[in-house]
């Protein structure tokens, strides 16, 4: 799947992964291919990218949207 | 008959101001690019938040929030956006002029008061009447200094919550939209109370929400907002660039006309002076013959 981390002011991340994890404000989620359509609100926290070679990319947060839809993942982070 | 000298030392001073007027121009069309650099990073991030957003709000009421309420409208509060520094045409004119205009004449009947974000706006507003900065501490002049999310997102904070304790009934942002880099369009919008987007198509996706819809809703509502302003500070200072560039690639043109002028005359007048001196010294030769 593809993941896109976007802030206002730059693009974090944008690439395929095997493997997300997101700060979820009720709880963490852990997002694999071919996830349901979700909108999730993040809290503060890191989100964990997994990419296709497995080596994990760590990104803090300081809360956000995060849109899984079609084995794409956007987060929108803080 | 000019003085020689005298034109000389304009042309080397109309010489040595075309350079100024040269070099900002260039200085300008350098941040120019990183300001519009800026505007296309933050593009993605906006349409994104809009599309979540109008998803949501598709099935859902948005009228009800805190931040959507119609009041009547007794306090407004006029966000004016201008630059620090001048030297770039009508730019800041054109937004100020906007706001005295909206002051006499719309909101003629209602208790409006004036925010400056940018100098120029605060040199005029400081000593009047419609002046206030209250809660926003020194970000509204330094803004422009160190033009971040986190500065801005601060503003729109504030705004907000001015807003929802019922000081305003009305908050409006008055700025120039960049276009490209000739055109700058004024820009009167309304921050607050939130327009509800219209007619947009929901998509059909079944989503899982998480917590739920509300919730997200409200946490969007207030981010959207502040990429309003972050977005209309972006645009501001993009069109500040390309008015400044206007305008000294203007006055680098103007420059360069008046020396060529200058030159012409002065041409003519050390000609002038040259023919007098010879005609001195025909007319000496011939006395000396006769």
């Amino acid at each position: 799947m593809v993941v896109e981390i976007i802030t206002p002011e730059s693009t974090l991340f944008e690439g395929k992964a095997t493997y997300v994890y997101l700060p979820g404000s009720d709880g963490g989620l852990g997002i694999l291919n071919n996830h349901a359509p979700l909108i999730s609100s993040l809290k503060k926290g890191v989100v964990r990218v997994k990419d296709e070679g497995g080596k994990e990319h760590r990104f803090e947060v300081n809360g956000g949207t995060a849109e899984v839809l079609r084995n794409k993942v956007i987060i929108l982070a803080e | 008959m000019p003085n020689l000298k005298e034109i000389r030392t304009r042309i080397v001073s109309v010489n040595s101001t075309m350079q100024i007027t040269s070099a900002m121009k260039m200085v300008s069309a350098a941040k120019l690019k990183r300001a519009q650099d800026a505007i296309t990073r933050m593009r993605p991030y906006a349409q994104k938040l809009n599309e979540i957003l109008s998803n949501l709000s598709g099935s859902l009421d948005a009228s009800e929030g805190v931040y959507s309420q119609q009041r009547e409208v007794r306090n407004v509060l006029i966000v004016a956006i201008t630059s620090n520094r001048g030297l770039c045409g009508g730019f800041n004119n054109n937004v100020l002029k906007e706001v005295r205009n909206l002051v006499r004449t719309t909101y003629s009947g209602s208790n409006v008061k004036v925010l400056s974000l940018g100098k120029k706006a605060f040199d005029l507003y400081k000593k009047s009447p419609l002046h206030t900065a209250e809660g926003f501490g020194d970000n509204p002049y330094t803004i422009f200094d160190q033009l971040t999310f986190q500065n801005a997102s601060g503003i729109a904070a504030e705004l907000m919550k001015q807003y929802a304790d019922g000081k305003w009934d009305k908050v409006i942002l008055v700025y120039n939209r960049f276009k490209n880099a000739a055109v700058q369009v004024l820009q009167t919008e309304t921050f607050l109370p939130v327009v509800p987007p219209a007619g947009v198509q929901a998509s059909r996706v079944d989503y899982i929400y998480e917590p739920d819809k509300e919730q997200i809703l409200n946490e969007l509502i207030p981010r959207s907002l502040k990429i309003q302003v972050f977005k209309a500070l972006l645009d501001s200072l993009a069109a500040e660039h390309g008015a400044r560039m206007t305008a000294m690639h203007k006055a680098t043109d103007n420059a360069g006309e008046l020396v060529k002028e200058l030159k012409l005359t002065y041409n003519k007048a050390r000609q002038a002076a040259i023919t007098g001196e010879i005609l001195e010294i025909v007319a000496g030769a011939e006395a000396l013959k006769g």
